[in-house]
């Protein structure tokens, strides 16, 4: 058995639908692997230590902390970025989060978009206190947060009458 | 919500200013097809990573890159000494600040640290990581200096210098007196002092600093893409610091994740980023992780106060008195100097009220700690806090209702222009209103009334109020008089394009506040087209015009102004020539909608597609005595005053938990009044935004650092900042009263949700706990603190 370290291995997932296959080094979280590998930028990185929510991303349908996650812990799984969450329910939310104007900076605005969206899913109509409790693991630093509590309560109304 | 019937009458005609139109480019932020510094990759990219110093004062002994150098992928390693033949160093003092020392600052320390974090060697890579891994074989030996950390222990007679060759440790000292502040004292019914502290807070912009700069050999050419609310200011101290033509560098900026008044400055690590970049003629990055931007962005708000203040049986102010120690760094920052908070400390205290009798002094101390610099709503929330504090604490001593209070002293509406004891005119502030406006808002009577019966069941809330002054759109007398190449100026360049589009160029810059919408919102109203033909640029030196870019509120009141004239003249040029090519008189016609109609009866003569064809492609058709300028150029300064002034008053209602000091808030209301609001919805969103970032320093943000000047919380699970699930709900109203200084009337609003909003909270909590003669001095308030006034746990 050797005891060299492995540094890097061969890295199969889908990521926003389309089949990748990359080499990776074996420390690189999967918020860098997207973002310098990949090109896709829209996922952040703000902390690297699991605070800031920046970096989040859906991992097998969870949302996860890109920037906690490696990237070779995504061997075999379905990632999806901002860019690839493109559902009806997302564009909606967007459309909301525009509408309220639920954004300054942007920078914090795709991870609490990917946040915002698994309230769409559930079958009841979160409250202000929900949805504040479940947006509380990502920062934004610019907008006071009610803007973008106003936005997502909007969708959930629209969409779960 | 503001209403174009609010609006003076010039700016009605044809105007989507007061519209609350959702944000032009936000679709980009919100799909993630944003553009950051670190989101670009050009071709042969390099990264720099710093190597900094561990110890808050030590000499460096010796540094081996020898290591580093042999590491994978590294490209080059430079210590302080070889950066000082490239970079020149700096000193950040200003002239308005007389007497201010400061010695000269060098990108990469050479031979002493002075604080915690100061970076003392670059190592550039391939990659990031090859940068990191090679930045740790970077061999220093270090021999550790006696450490000042303490501010009044820096003070001190027997305080060992900072500076090697300094009598003492006073970076900057001011005082200021009016009126007979001892005959006030004397006269007083009631006397209340206190000793306040405010933490010192950081920017944490989710966005680090960040830079990338590429340097091309064949034509000289650097270019510099920069995470900067100052595009032309960088452009300039870039050249300067590295002897380059100002027409050989370009700063380009980007979509940028925050900024807060952080993004101004000139920090070593970036522009040893761009000295490496000019080395080895390839672009190389520096991204500041976040441990990097607790240790090296700049702080701000450290203040200990000793404050007195005298009133009357009636709560009316009789004497003011403030003694401020500024926690500081080694350095003053560089260009700005960093005194501008402890002089707005001074100059802003009492602003609300009419007492003339006032004396303030301020001393800046060195220290082995953090650099300090502006941070959103500079001295605001200081000033704010101080005044605010001691006059509920002085109304409670004489028993007067805090808002009664206020309401014997506020400075009449009516009295402008007013001089502050501190020196400052000030105009056009409508304080009475604005507690009139906010009373009703927040129901106070009602408040008040459900307290007492809330008291009688245990449940302890507390209302707190605060008034403040903000200073926004700043003249040349705040940097330009004191030396720094900080514009006050800002233009416009406004063209008709051949499709009837409209091109419009700015100074000004954009950080998510909507600058560009509000930019397109302006010109569409001053010309008389819809909002959706304009086009804005702003963030680069090459393709806009020289200007201040946005710090101080300025953006609205200065480069709105310039967009407003350079509208109105483009305006004047079309319809001068649509009037030639119709046959009619020129003021016949209008501009609206983008067609050129009968100013009586709105009959449509030519779109300004038409017009556009006409001048651009058949100039054969068109009288040789008229060439139209479809383009024009307008500057504004604001020279009426040292700053606009906005206003406003904020309330806080919240409830303490005796048993676990744990403060909830409930509530939060503000009324503000910024003049002419050209969008609501993005105002409305500047001042949440501002007042949960008032919020966090009320309650959680502390940058903490140990005796021997060692940081002690270099991460956001340490240094905590609000989260969207203890934040509550802000009321926000808007007065307008439009500032004379320009046609728009706009002031500015992007200080004023900081300004007061950590005082409102510290009044709410001193308001709940008044009934236990607890009294807290000190934000954050944390629940220890309260424990400690409550008497519950030992101080």
């Amino acid at each position: 058995m050797s005891t060299e370290p492995i540094e890097s291995m061969t890295l199969r997932l889908q990521v926003n639908g389309e089949a990748v296959e990359r080499p990776v080094a074996v420390r690189r979280h999967l918020a860098d692997f997207l973002r310098e590998d990949l090109g896709l930028t829209g996922t952040h990185v703000g902390c690297e230590h699991g605070v800031c929510g920046a970096c989040t991303v859906r991992l097998d349908g969870r949302v996860v902390r890109g920037c906690l996650v490696l990237a070779v812990q995504a061997d075999g799984a379905s990632v999806q970025t901002i860019e690839g969450a493109a559902d009806a329910r997302m564009a909606a939310l967007q459309a909301a989060f525009h509408r309220h104007n639920a954004a300054q900076c942007g920078f914090c605005t795709p991870a609490m978009l990917l946040t915002a969206a698994d309230l769409l899913d559930r079958p009841d109509r979160p409250s202000r206190e929900e949805i504040r409790e479940h947006l509380s693991g990502n920062l934004c630093r610019c907008t006071g947060y009610q803007a973008i509590v106003d936005a997502v309560e909007a969708t959930c109304r629209a969409l779960q009458g | 919500m503001n209403s174009p019937r609010d609006l003076p009458q010039a700016q009605t005609a044809d105007a989507c200013i007061g519209q609350p139109l959702p944000r032009r480019g936000l679709e980009r932020l919100l799909q993630g097809r944003g553009c950051y510094v670190d989101d670009l990759q050009p071709p042969r990219l390099a990264h720099a990573v710093m190597v900094r110093s561990p110890y808050a004062h030590a000499r460096i002994v010796s540094i081996d890159v020898e290591p580093a150098r042999r590491a994978p992928g590294v490209l080059a390693v430079a210590t302080g000494r070889d950066m000082a033949g490239w970079c020149k160093p700096w000193v950040g003092t200003l002239a308005t600040a007389p007497g201010m020392r400061s010695p000269p600052q060098h990108a990469l320390a050479i031979d002493r640290v002075c604080w915690q974090g100061e970076p003392v060697a670059v190592v550039v890579a391939g990659t990031r990581a090859q940068a990191e891994d090679a930045a740790e074989r970077v061999e220093v030996t270090w021999e550790p200096l006696p450490v000042v950390a303490d501010e009044l222990a820096a003070l001190a007679p027997d305080a060992r210098p900072v500076h090697p060759g300094d009598a003492d440790n006073v970076c900057y000292r001011r005082e200021v007196a009016s009126g007979d502040v001892e005959q006030g004292f004397a006269a007083a019914a009631a006397v209340v002092s206190a000793t306040l502290r405010t933490g010192r807070h950081t920017h944490v912009t989710l966005e680090p600093r960040a830079i990338l700069a590429d340097f091309n050999p064949a034509d000289r050419q650097l270019t510099v893409w920069h995470a900067s609310q100052v595009p032309h200011m960088m452009q300039w101290l870039l050249a300067d610091q590295f002897g380059l033509p100002e027409s050989q560098v370009r700063v380009i900026v980007p979509d940028v994740g925050g900024s807060f008044g952080l993004k101004i400055h000139v920090f070593g690590d970036e522009m040893a980023a761009v000295a490496m970049a000019l080395q080895l003629g390839r672009p190389v990055k520096f991204v500041a992780d976040r441990l990097e931007s607790f240790q090296s962005d700049v702080h701000a708000r450290g203040h200990r106060i000793e404050a007195r203040m005298a009133v009357s049986a009636e709560g009316e102010i009789l004497a003011f008195e403030l003694d401020d120690v500024q926690t500081f760094g080694p350095y003053g920052c560089y260009p700005r100097a960093g005194t501008g908070e402890g002089n707005q400390v001074l100059n802003l205290a009492g602003a609300p009220y009419r007492n003339r009798h006032y004396r303030g002094r301020l001393r800046v101390a060195f220290q082995h700690k953090g650099m300090v610099g502006p941070y959103r709503a500079v001295g605001h929330p200081v000033a704010c806090l101080a005044t605010e504090v001691m006059l509920e604490q002085a109304a409670r001593a004489v028993g007067v209702d805090p808002a009664q209070a206020r309401r014997r002293n506020l400075v009449a509406d009516d009295a402008y222009p007013w001089t502050l004891a501190t020196g400052p005119v000030v105009e056009g502030l409508s304080q009475q209103a604005s507690l009139d406006r906010l009373l009703q808002m927040m129901d106070y009577d009602g408040l008040r009334a459900a307290q007492a019966r809330e008291r009688a069941r245990g449940v302890h809330r507390g209302i707190g109020l605060a008034h403040f002054v903000e200073m926004t759109s700043p003249s040349g007398r705040v940097y330009g008089a004191g030396g720094a190449p900080i514009a006050s100026q800002d233009a416009c360049m406004l063209r008709l394009t051949a499709s009837g589009m409209v091109h419009c160029a700015v100074g000004i810059t954009e950080f998510g506040q909507g600058a560009a919408m509000m930019v397109a919102q302006v010109a569409a109203s001053g010309l008389g087209v819809p909002v959706e033909r304009v086009r804005v640029l702003l963030g680069d030196t090459d393709v806009t015009p020289y200007g201040g870019g946005n710090w101080g509120s300025r953006g609205t009141g200065i480069g709105g102004e310039a967009v407003w004239l350079a509208a109105r003249a483009l305006r004047e040029n079309l319809l001068a020539f649509a009037a030639r090519v119709l046959g009619r008189p020129a003021d016949a016609l209008d501009l609206r909608g983008g067609e050129v109609v009968e100013r009586e009866g709105g009959e449509r003569h030519l779109s300004l597609e038409a017009l556009a064809r006409r001048a651009y492609f058949r100039p054969d058709l068109t009288p040789a005595d008229i060439t139209p300028e479809l383009m024009v150029t307008r500057s504004f300064s604001q020279r009426a005053y040292g700053s606009v002034f906005s206003n406003g008053v904020h309330a806080s209602h919240v409830e303490v938990d005796l048993d676990t000091g744990w403060v909830r808030l409930l509530r939060h209301w503000v009324v503000e009044d910024c003049g002419t609001v050209v969008n609501p919805l993005l105002v409305d969103e500047q001042i949440r935004g501002g007042v949960v970032q008032g919020l966090g320093a009320a309650l959680y943000e502390e940058v903490l650092y140990g005796d021997e000047g060692q940081l002690l919380n270099g991460s956001l699970a340490e240094y905590l900042v609000p989260m969207a699930g203890e934040m509550p709900d802000i009321e926000v109203a808007h007065l307008h009263t439009p500032t004379r200084t320009s046609t728009l009337g706009a002031k500015g609003a992007g200080e004023a949700g900081v300004a007061g909003a950590s005082a409102a909270v510290l009044n709410a909590v001193n308001d709940a706990l008044a009934p236990f003669g607890a009294f807290l001095t000190e934000i954050p308030i944390t629940p220890q603190r309260v424990l400690q006034a409550l008497g519950k746990v030992p101080r």
